[in-house]
């Protein structure tokens, strides 16, 4: 049987997976990928949460999370495209005028 | 659809939404024709949302099933939003027309994130907590990199992007552990569980909840560890809007930090055990951190940004000392309240100094401020006033703000917290007055004056006259954070 638990814990798993590619990987568009990945960990959580307590707000956090993210990833490709048009590479490392 | 009561109460929001489109429409339609004129359309807009806000003062009302809260807290951020967008915008005409020929854009987005602003200064439900961050982060990433043809800009909002994309993931993962320990995103409900539950589990669940929205608002507000994005940022974006960054998603951000704090948590029976301490270590971390870096800084927006990441540990001892009962006048609160309204003039003031220089000139290094007192004895005077209260010296703005918030620290015991609080001004004059030296005591290469654009001199004198006010005549300030504050008692 699965219950709420399994559901979360999967959920921890996947957010973990996305946090430690974001870390690692140097390309934007993979570190983008790691972070649709955690938010759609966020997105498992609250779709369980909301079965469990029977209550439809959960769901509907998942909506909007689902357009914010979209809305998010036009955002930050627009910037990628400028950044590309710059200096003909995106990989973050050479992203390094700006010492930080 | 809503009746005439609820429009009434977000006037400020609206006049700010169908302003920005209405630029953008313009701007779409007329382009290059029209852009000059964009500006004065968006300052028409901020100053109608500012007298929208000052006339629903008093209101108290909790809108759309409780999710938006228009109480006199949110209108004092609400009051100080459009305030920093006027000024804003007021800056920005003359370096944009340099720079770039998308002018008429920049208002929209800027329009837009005041509007943010004024959202996330009312949301009281998890789910709007989470959109008007969004959106606020969204528009700051664009205004960020608004020069395209800039590499430094470009670089700066990628950056900001990939960091803010990180940690509002986490907020949101710390949300969605709260709406699954309460069964609800009222903040109001949340609070409610926390305090009915006497499980151990559910405690201890919600802290790493908590903690984990800490993280997503500590990167507005650019606590350390989730600052290391603000030197980048502010380095590379248009100094305009480094203006804007340093102090507007700041302010509210501490804004919804405080709603979450002081309204979710004592429900917590842990929360003065876990809470506190955990707040006074990032304080101090982050307001010698942020002063040890820039004592060694020669860009003066880099030097800026390290300054604002210590300026926001100071605010965050006003929230640590918060103690709402009682009369006495150092709450915390009022200290966070007073602390931000003379963080906004004292900050943007500073970098309107800057801005000055850099129009007419290029300059951002402080070597090259040499013997500026000569080129342009204005800016340099005015120099002095904005890091006189920056570093909390009187008789300016910053040092009532800090005067209200160490305060607060000592009548609630934090004797080490307010001595290293102090002891962090002092380390902060060096660095400010290594800038000052520089402008006074320095012989310049190049002795032709800089000329100051006439807004410009507007903007340094208006921001100026505040910082003296508030520091000779602070009874307005105090009264307006004590009514602010009266909703979350």
């Amino acid at each position: 049987m699965l219950t709420v638990n399994h559901l979360i814990f999967l959920s921890a798993i996947l957010f973990s997976i996305g946090a430690v590619g974001v870390l690692v990987r140097r390309n934007p568009l993979i570190m983008f990928m790691s972070i649709e990945l955690m938010l759609n960990a966020v997105n498992l959580a609250f779709v369980a949460f909301a079965r469990y307590l029977q209550n439809l707000d959960g769901q509907v956090f998942v909506f909007l999370i689902l357009t914010v993210a979209a809305a998010e990833v036009a955002v930050g490709l627009a910037i990628i495209v400028a950044l590309f048009r710059q200096r003909e590479t995106i990989d973050v490392d050479e992203a390094s005028i700006l010492k930080g | 659809m809503p009746d005439a009561q609820t429009l009434w109460l977000i006037s400020p929001e609206l006049v700010l939404a169908i302003f920005g489109l209405a630029i953008l429409l313009f701007a779409i339609i007329w382009r290059e024709r029209v852009y000059g004129a964009l500006a004065w359309v968006a300052l028409v807009g901020l100053a109608l949302a500012l007298a929208a806000a000052v006339n629903l003062w008093g209101a108290h009302a909790r809108l759309f099933a409780g999710m938006y809260a228009v109480d006199m807290f949110a209108l004092f951020f609400k009051i100080v939003a459009p305030i920093a967008g006027i000024l804003v915008v007021l800056i920005s005409m003359d370096y944009l027309r340099e720079r770039t020929r998308y002018r008429g854009e920049f208002f929209v987005l800027l329009t837009f994130a005041i509007l943010a602003m004024m959202m996330m200064a009312s949301s009281a439900n998890l789910l709007m907590i989470f959109l008007s961050i969004e959106f606020l982060s969204y528009m700051s990433y664009l205004l960020t990199g608004f020069l395209r043809e800039d590499r430094k800009s470009n670089e700066a909002a990628i950056k900001y992007l990939l960091y803010g994309a990180i940690t509002s993931a986490v907020m949101l993962y710390g949300l969605s552990l709260l709406y699954g320990i309460s069964g609800s995103l009222n903040l109001g409900d949340v609070a409610l569980t926390f305090s009915k539950s006497a499980d151990t589990s559910v405690q201890t669940l919600a802290l790493v909840a908590t903690a984990l929205v800490l993280a997503g608002l500590g990167f507005k507000i650019s606590l350390v560890p989730f600052h290391q994005w603000a030197p980048d940022a502010y380095e590379g974006a248009p100094t305009p809007v480094t203006a804007f960054l340093s102090v507007g998603p700041k302010a509210v951000g501490f804004a919804v930090l405080l709603r979450f704090t002081l309204t979710t948590l004592p429900g917590l029976p842990e929360f003065a055990n876990y809470w506190t301490p955990l707040l006074v270590i990032i304080s101090i971390a982050t307001m010698t951190l942020g002063n040890l870096v820039a004592l060694r800084q020669t860009n003066v927006k880099r030097l800026l940004a390290y300054s604002s990441i210590a300026q926001a540990g100071y605010m965050l001892i006003g929230l640590v000392a918060v103690n709402l009962g009682g009369s006495s006048p150092f709450s915390g609160l009022n200290g966070v309240l007073i602390y931000l309204f003379a963080y906004l003039f004292t900050n943007l003031g500073a970098f309107v100094c800057v801005i000055a220089i850099e129009n007419a000139t290029g300059i951002v290094e402080i070597p090259e401020y040499a013997g500026l007192v000569k080129r342009a004895p204005l800016v340099a005077a005015l120099f002095i006033v904005f890091f006189l209260s920056l570093a909390g010296i009187p008789p300016t703005a910053g040092f009532v703000g800090k005067f209200f918030v160490f305060g607060a620290a000592l009548r609630e015991g934090f004797l080490v917290l307010a001595a290293i609080g102090v002891l962090n001004s002092v380390i902060s004059v060096f660095y400010y007055f290594g800038v000052v030296r520089a402008a006074f005591f320095l012989e310049p290469k190049d002795t032709s004056p800089i000329r100051v654009a006439p807004l410009v001199t507007l903007s340094l004198v208006v921001t100026a006259a505040m910082v003296l006010l508030i520091a000779v005549y602070p009874e307005p300030l105090f009264n307006l954070a004590a009514w602010s504050m009266a909703m979350l008692k």
